[in-house]
Order: C-alpha cells, then sequence, then structure tokens
C-alpha cells in the first residue's frame, strides 16, 4: 500500500517477538482518515500487541510506523499522544473518588501562574470538548456514582482533551448493554464525522458491521488482508478471523422439558454492602431445557447465583433442587445435591491458576476415590482422568495436563473449567458468562457443549450480559430487573428490543 | 546458553544463585575490612566441617530450624505467614518441660509423651492464630507477633512457678533424664562407655563431646512427611488449593476456615515439636527466664526463605544456616575478623531470595539475547 497524507495511520511489515514467540508476523495497517477501522482477530491473535507497539507501549522488531504519510518512531505513550495518538484501554485508567473533570485534565492540570491548580478554567475547557463532540456527560460527577457506559466516555474525553486525532479504542464493548452499544456507535460516528479517526479492537463482529468503514483481520499475528466492511458479511469475517468455516448461529433441536429441577420462591440477597439486590426473585428450571437470564449487570444476578452456589446467605426465600432445599447451606451441599456452576470469572472463582491442568481438572471432586483411596490422591490417576478430558473437548495444547493453567489460553481455560463441571454430569448446569472474552470459535464451542448438556436431560441456567447469547441459546429466556424476573418467554415470542425494555426497567407500568 | 537457561528455569536455580552472592559479598566485604576472603571462608569452613564434632554440632544445631523452617514453609504453601514460629516453639518448650519435669515415666513412654505435649502446645499456639483469622479475620501476621510475646511471659512465668524454678537459678527444674533423647545418654558417659569408645576417635568426639540425638532423624522424617501431605494427600491438595485461591477453592466447596485452622496447626505442631525435641536433646533441658528471643523461629523463616518455601528444601537450607553461624565463630577465632560477617551473609542470601523473582526473568532475557545473536 502507499504511503500518502489521506491514511491517518499506516504501519507496514510490524513484526514483534516475545522470546521465541512472534506475536506480530510481519503485519500491515492502513487507517484512512475520517474513519472507522476496526481490527478483528481471535484472543491472541496479536490485535492489542499491534495497538501497543502504535500507541508506544511495545517496541516493534521489524517494520514501520507512517502517521499522515510521515515516517514516525514512537518509543512512549507521551510521544504517541504528541503525535495525537489517543487510547481508551479495555479496564478504564479512572480515579474512582475523583470528579470528571479531575479525571480528565489529570496529567495535564490547568494551572496558574504560581503553579495553582485552576479547576475553573479545567471546568471550563471539559465543558467545551464535551459540548464540541456531543459528549454529554456532567463534569462534577463523581466517577464512582456514574454509569459503566458514561466513564467510557471520560475515557474518550481525556484523549481528546489531549488533543487526540486518532483515538484506540480496546474492546470497547465489552462492559456495556445493548443500549449503550448503539450510543457508543453514534459517538463514534460523530467524532468521525469532526475530523477524529478512529481504531477499534474487537472480536464482536456484529459490531464491525454496524460501526466500522474497513476492518483489518489478524490470525495469530499473521495478517490476512483488510476488507470493505459494507462487501462483506459476518460469516465471511469469521472465516477469515478463525481460518476455517464457523457456524454462528446456534444449532438446536427443541427442546424436550422434564420435571423441574431448579425452583426459586421469593428469595431475597443482599450485596456485600448490605444493600439488598434479589427482591423476591421466583423461577423454575427444568430437566432438559435452557433458561437463560438477560439483565443489564448489578440486577443482582450474581447475587442470586452466588445464592444457590452457597457463596453467601439468604436473607429469606428458598432454593431446591429436585425437591431439597439448599438454601444457606454450604458450597459442598449445593456441589453434592449435582449442581454444577461454570463462574462468571474464571481466574477469580474458576481456576487455580498456578496449579497444573490436571489439578485443576478435578477442583470439587478430586475427594472421589477414583482420584486415589482415602486420604492420598493419586497423580497419575488424575492425570490419566485429565488426559481423557483433553481429548474429549480438544483443550489445547495436546498434552497440557501437567502444565500450569495459567498458561493457557482463555479459551482453553474455560473449556478446562466446562469440561470439569461437565464430567460430572450434574442435575443443574449453572452457567454465568460462559463466553466472556472467549472468540468465535470458542463460543460455539461452549454454545454446543450447553446444548449437548441440555439433550442429556440437565438443566441449564444460562446467566450473560450478552442479549445475544440469551435470545439465540435459550429455550426460555426470563428478563431480570432491580432483582426480581419481570418477564419471562418461550423462544421466539418475544423480541429484542422487547427483552432490552425490560431489562432496563421499562414495560412494568 | 540454552542449558543455562533451562538450568535457571529449575526452582532451585534461585536458592543456589542466592547462596554463591552471598558468600561473593561477604568475600567482598572481608576484603575490604582488610580480611583475606580464601582463608576466612577456609576457615569457616573448617569450623563446620573439620572434625567430627564440629560436624555433629552443626547437625544439632540445624535441627530445630529445619523444622521451624518446614513449619513456615508449609503455611506459606497454603497461603499464611507464620511469623509466630518463635512463639509456637517456645510454647514446645514450655509444655515439654511441664510434662517432663513432673511426669517420670520409663523412656518408652516418657520420651513420646513429653515430645507430644510439645508438639500439642505448639499446635494449640498455631491454631489459636488460625482461629482468630478464620473466625474474625484478623491477620495472622498481627496475632502471631503477638502470641510471640505472650509465649515469652508465658515461659518467664512457668520458670518463676514453685513448682517448676530451680533454686537459685534462671532456670526451671531440667526435665526427669527418662525424657532425654541423646544416643545412649547414660552409657556413654559410664567408665564402660568410655572405653569402648576411645578406640574409635570419632565416635568418642561426637557422642561424648556433642549433645547428638535423635532430633534430626524426628525433623527430616517430619519435613518429608509434610511434603509427601502437600503433594500426595487431598487434605495437602485443598491446603495449596486455599493457598493459591481462597475464591476458586471455596466456590469449589473446600472449607476455608477449615483450612486455615488446621494449617496453623500443623504449622504450629511443627514449631512445637522443635521446641520439644530442644529441651530432650540438649542441655541443660530445661527452660530459662528469656530476656529476647533466642531466633529458633525466627530463623525458621530464614531457612522457608532459602528453601524457596520447599519442605525438602529446608533440610538442606537449615543444615547451611546452622553450618554458616556455627563455622562463623571460627572466621573470629581464626581470622579475628567479626563474626558478624555471617550475618551480613545471610542477610544477602535472603534478601536476594526475596527477589528471587528475578531469576527467571534473567533467563527469559538469555533466551531472548541468544535468539537475536542466531538471527543476525
Amino acid at each position: 500500500m502507499e504511503v500518502g497524507p489521506d491514511y491517518a495511520v499506516q504501519m507496514h511489515g510490524i513484526v514483534k517477538v516475545f522470546g521465541s514467540f512472534r506475536a506480530l508476523d510481519g503485519v500491515d495497517l492502513d487507517v484512512k482518515k475520517q474513519s472507522i477501522h476496526a481490527i478483528l482477530g481471535e484472543n491472541g491473535a496479536g490485535k492489542s500487541t499491534l495497538m501497543n507497539v502504535l500507541y508506544g507501549l511495545y517496541q516493534a522488531d521489524g517494520g514501520d510506523v507512517f502517521l499522515n504519510g510521515e515516517r514516525v518512531s514512537i518509543t512512549s505513550p507521551t510521544e504517541a499522544i504528541k503525535h495525537g495518538i489517543g487510547m481508551v484501554h479495555q479496564h478504564f485508567m479512572l480515579v474512582e473518588n475523583f470528579t470528571v473533570t479531575e479525571n480528565i485534565v489529570l496529567g495535564e492540570e490547568v494551572c496558574s501562574g504560581a503553579g495553582v491548580l485552576d479547576m475553573a478554567k479545567a471546568r471550563q475547557e471539559v465543558v467545551k470538548i464535551v459540548e464540541e463532540y456531543g459528549l454529554e456527560v456532567d463534569p462534577d460527577a463523581l466517577i464512582e456514582d456514574i454509569t459503566v457506559g458514561m466513564q467510557q466516555r471520560v475515557e474518550i474525553l481525556k484523549a481528546l482533551y489531549r488533543g487526540a486525532d486518532t483515538l484506540i479504542l480496546d474492546e470497547p464493548t465489552a462492559v456495556l448493554t445493548p443500549q449503550e452499544i448503539e450510543q457508543l456507535i453514534k459517538i463514534m460516528r460523530d467524532l468521525v464525522s469532526k475530523g477524529k479517526t478512529i481504531i477499534i479492537i474487537t472480536h464482536k463482529l456484529k459490531e464491525i458491521m454496524s460501526s466500522a468503514d474497513e476492518c483489518t483481520i489478524i490470525r495469530r499475528g499473521r495478517y490476512m488482508g483488510t476488507v470493505d466492511v459494507s462487501k462483506t458479511n459476518e460469516t465471511e469475517l469469521a472465516s477469515k478471523m478463525v481460518g476455517r468455516h464457523v457456524n454462528l448461529s446456534v444449532d438446536k433441536g427443541p427442546a424436550n422439558p422434564g420435571e423441574t429441577v431448579l425452583s426459586i420462591r421469593d428469595l431475597h440477597v443482599k450485596d456485600d454492602r448490605g444493600i439488598e439486590v434479589v427482591k423476591g426473585l421466583n423461577l423454575d428450571v427444568r430437566a432438559g431445557e435452557i433458561v437463560g437470564i438477560a439483565g443489564i449487570d448489578g440486577n443482582g444476578q450474581k447475587e442470586f447465583v452466588d445464592a444457590i452456589d452457597n457463596l453467601v446467605h439468604a436473607e429469606a426465600g428458598t432454593i431446591e433442587i429436585k425437591g431439597k432445599q439448599i438454601q444457606n447451606t454450604t458450597p459442598k451441599t449445593t456441589i453434592d445435591t449435582r449442581v454444577a456452576t461454570v463462574p462468571s470469572d474464571r481466574h477469580r472463582w474458576g481456576l487455580v491458576l498456578p496449579f497444573t491442568v490436571a489439578e485443576n481438572a478435578v477442583l470439587e471432586r478430586h475427594n472421589e476415590e477414583q482420584f486415589g483411596h482415602g486420604i492420598m490422591l493419586d497423580l497419575a490417576k488424575v492425570e490419566e482422568f485429565t488426559r481423557g478430558l483433553i481429548e474429549e473437548y480438544d483443550i489445547r495444547p495436546e498434552g497440557c495436563e501437567t502444565h500450569t493453567a495459567s498458561g493457557l489460553s482463555g479459551g482453553n481455560q474455560q473449556k478446562v473449567i466446562i469440561a470439569r463441571e461437565v464430567s460430572s454430569e450434574p442435575d443443574l448446569l449453572v452457567a454465568v458468562q460462559p463466553t466472556r472474552g472467549l472468540d468465535v470459535g470458542a463460543i460455539e464451542f461452549v454454545h454446543k457443549a450447553l446444548i449437548r448438556e441440555r439433550d442429556r436431560g440437565a438443566a441449564i441456567l444460562l446467566v450473560s450480559l450478552e442479549l445475544d447469547e440469551v435470545m439465540d441459546v435459550s429455550d426460555t429466556i426470563a428478563v431480570i430487573h432491580d432483582g426480581q424476573i419481570v418477564g419471562s418467554f418461550a423462544q421466539g415470542t418475544v423480541t429484542e428490543e422487547q427483552v432490552g425494555l425490560l431489562m432496563a426497567g421499562g414495560g412494568n407500568e | 546458553m540454552k542449558t543455562i537457561v533451562k538450568l535457571l528455569r529449575k526452582p532451585i536455580a534461585a536458592s543456589i544463585l542466592a547462596i554463591v552472592v552471598g558468600f561473593i559479598i561477604a568475600a567482598i566485604v572481608l576484603a575490604a575490612a582488610g580480611y583475606a576472603p580464601g582463608p576466612s571462608f577456609a576457615a569457616m569452613f573448617n569450623g563446620m566441617i573439620g572434625r567430627p564434632k564440629y560436624i555433629s554440632n552443626v547437625i544439632i544445631k540445624a535441627t530445630p530450624i529445619i523444622l521451624t523452617g518446614t513449619a513456615v514453609a508449609f503455611a506459606f504453601k497454603t497461603g499464611l505467614f507464620n511469623i509466630g514460629a518463635e512463639g509456637q516453639y517456645i510454647l514446645g518448650t514450655i509444655c515439654a518441660v511441664i510434662v517432663g519435669v513432673t511426669f517420670n515415666l520409663p523412656p518408652l513412654l516418657q520420651i513420646p509423651l513429653v515430645i507430644l505435649a510439645g508438639t500439642l502446645g505448639g499446635a494449640l499456639g498455631g491454631a489459636a492464630v488460625g482461629w482468630l483469622k478464620a473466625r474474625f479475620g484478623i491477620n495472622e501476621v498481627i496475632t502471631s507477633i503477638m502470641f510471640n510475646w505472650i509465649s515469652l511471659y508465658l515461659c518467664n512465668f512457668v520458670v518463676n512457678t514453685q513448682t517448676f524454678h530451680q533454686p537459685e537459678s534462671t532456670s526451671t527444674f531440667p526435665v526427669n533424664p527418662s525424657s532425654y533423647t541423646m544416643i545412649l545418654p547414660q552409657w556413654k558417659l559410664s567408665e564402660e562407655g568410655l572405653n569402648a569408645l576411645s578406640g574409635t576417635p570419632w565416635l568418642y568426639e561426637v557422642l561424648v563431646k556433642t549433645d547428638v540425638n535423635i532430633g534430626i532423624l524426628i525433623a527430616v522424617a517430619a519435613a518429608i512427611l509434610i511434603a509427601v501431605l502437600l503433594k500426595r494427600t487431598k487434605i495437602g491438595y485443598e491446603m495449596r488449593a486455599v493457598g493459591l485461591n481462597r475464591e476458586a477453592a471455596q466456590f469449589a466447596g473446600i472449607n476455608v476456615n477449615r483450612n486455615i485452622v488446621t494449617c496453623m496447626l500443623i504449622s504450629g505442631a511443627l514449631c512445637g515439636l522443635a521446641g520439644a525435641l530442644s529441651v530432650t536433646g540438649l542441655e541443660p533441658h530445661n527452660i530459662s527466664t528469656l530476656a529476647a528471643f533466642e531466633n529458633n523461629g525466627f530463623n525458621g523463616l530464614s531457612v522457608a526463605f532459602i528453601a524457596g518455601s520447599s519442605p525438602i528444601g529446608c533440610i538442606f537450607a537449615g543444615l547451611l544456616f546452622s553450618g554458616l553461624i556455627y563455622g562463623g565463630q571460627s572466621v573470629q577465632q581464626v581470622m579475628g575478623a567479626p563474626s558478624d560477617i555471617i550475618n551480613i551473609m545471610i542477610g544477602t542470601i535472603v534478601f536476594l531470595m526475596a527477589l528471587s523473582q528475578i531469576v527467571p526473568m534473567i533467563a527469559d532475557r538469555l533466551e531472548r539475547k541468544s535468539k537475536g545473536a542466531e538471527n543476525a
């Protein structure tokens, strides 16, 4: 590709090596001015590495970077900012108990002559940018009091305040609700119309289709081409990203529900601050069906699942598994009642990362006689059992039973957890955000596993913040809002918009 | 280059590197102070292994710190920092003395009884710390430091009670000789024994001139037992899971609070065992008023550090530590160099072990460099 001033950013033949691992192997990126350019790739494909090279966090081992047609060498984020590049990281870097204004000017404070902070003037400047780009946000609000979507705007404002012309957004929609995603896409369009250039890193195809002009695909550190988004479709993008044909729709037969396995009645649970967040929740899940819980984060999903798992105390109400009440017992009771849970945070709850894959594969089940008689733990038997799971669930790399779990990719870590939970043949499988942070291929795998378990006759409770996932995978869609189930629909009898409205608290009146 | 990288990745590499650098730093300090490093080290090693008596003393002094080191390493593997090893050791000595003075059974009953009493004392001390953490969430570092002082003053209290205080001394009565764990304590000092031994000078030296006792066997066995417990049993598996990720362990149905108490109990028991073995195995077989800590527990922290928290490693680290301290005295005697040089050396080694994360990083860098050289 020619180097020229029509391009805000051009990166040619970028190579980045970590030890013996070639994270980037000759990647090209040509971003036209005033466009939204997506970088698509699976987890670990090198998207973030490429952007970290552009932002000066990493130094490339080969290749050239051009900004507006000029060859540059960016050795630090400070320099990147000087060149007009701003980055919004996936995990926000905000001071929670500072105001919006204070966060925006932090590090670039407005001072009077004597070096005293001039917050009034700072506030004026912030208001000016807020108005110029139409990014509605209260400059005096504390970060801890505003929504995640608002916090993201503050991050964008931070970059704009520092004079960014090119904005890099790393997985910007990972934490947003469907409505917030729509707003973000609108903001991106506005910014482009005002002369900015935007690069978004993502593995979500739908958002690329609805927001980006062009898309560069990276697979395992290699450049797979750049496509005009208006001339492609999701399936083509997915195949390019994964390197094989991917089935994006969820294939499943009709559900065949049996007896009620999980029955929750009038459940009340407080969160760790002592505020009641589950407020009289009722829910039934039958054998052989998938019930999906749709809802915005923080409406009691975490707490009611924790109550099933007996990780928190239920203030009132009952949780029955096949007629047996298990509320306010112990986590072990839940497990022994044949309830398996795929936790929302695999690093925090799901795995002991420094343990080997084999050691992780028997967590919860290590006391079974098959893994050693009496008090002894027979590592050879544990490893043999794990080799079976590795083969059955295609966990990679092959022979990883003696590797530490931390060395596996996110998708394979999730496979270890799912293999473990499913292999116990539970009556109830609770899957919380089971595809969070996973790429297309791994998501397909997880969904298939859930459906296979359903068809085996297990009751499946799927809790997800991804509305698409709930809509596609569930047989019954239950909407949670403010600690209660506010609606329950058979799949196909409700639209995404109706569910979205209920999630946001509408339609109750 | 590849083999070097491979060697550096082994867990033991950090320990060995730290020890080597410790020696180098000590050599520099010695040279700077005007003492020839070579002969100083020669004197030290001679003082460690030059005579059978020295070797025996090094082993004797290693016994308690192998146990307290194992105790600290074990707690560390289960996610707890047992800085209370010192206090639990003292509790062990107190209980051993109380039982050893009160009872006088045949050795076959008396020895296990006294050792068990000491072990239980330490175990209770540890369990108390664990219970406070599990029940009220009080950090074990704070409570175990407090328990160190409680134990010290409890020791002084027991020394001054009428029942146990030995008149005109600052100590208790010694435990009854039936509690002694030295090898052949009576026979070796009898005329018959002395005659028999005079034929073999090294055995004479070891037996007659030192308190050689069975403690080291128990210490080594305990370290091996702890290693097996951690790596080969279900309960050890649970303990490691709690240590590495408390939340995942809880999620998996493991009773985290019970594990904390059990782990502290076992850690304390090892320290108490160390205390009991010191009472039964070493002169003067009693406890004295303590003005300050004797560091049998605190040195265990250093031993655990040098061993990289490996129970088996604690056996070797304990022997090294004891050897350095004991052999270090010879540096002063022979060269006139202050024996503080040993403290500098040990301090350096422990400090470097705390930085041990650096070693794999060096390995990474070497690997990258060699790759770069290949590519160029």
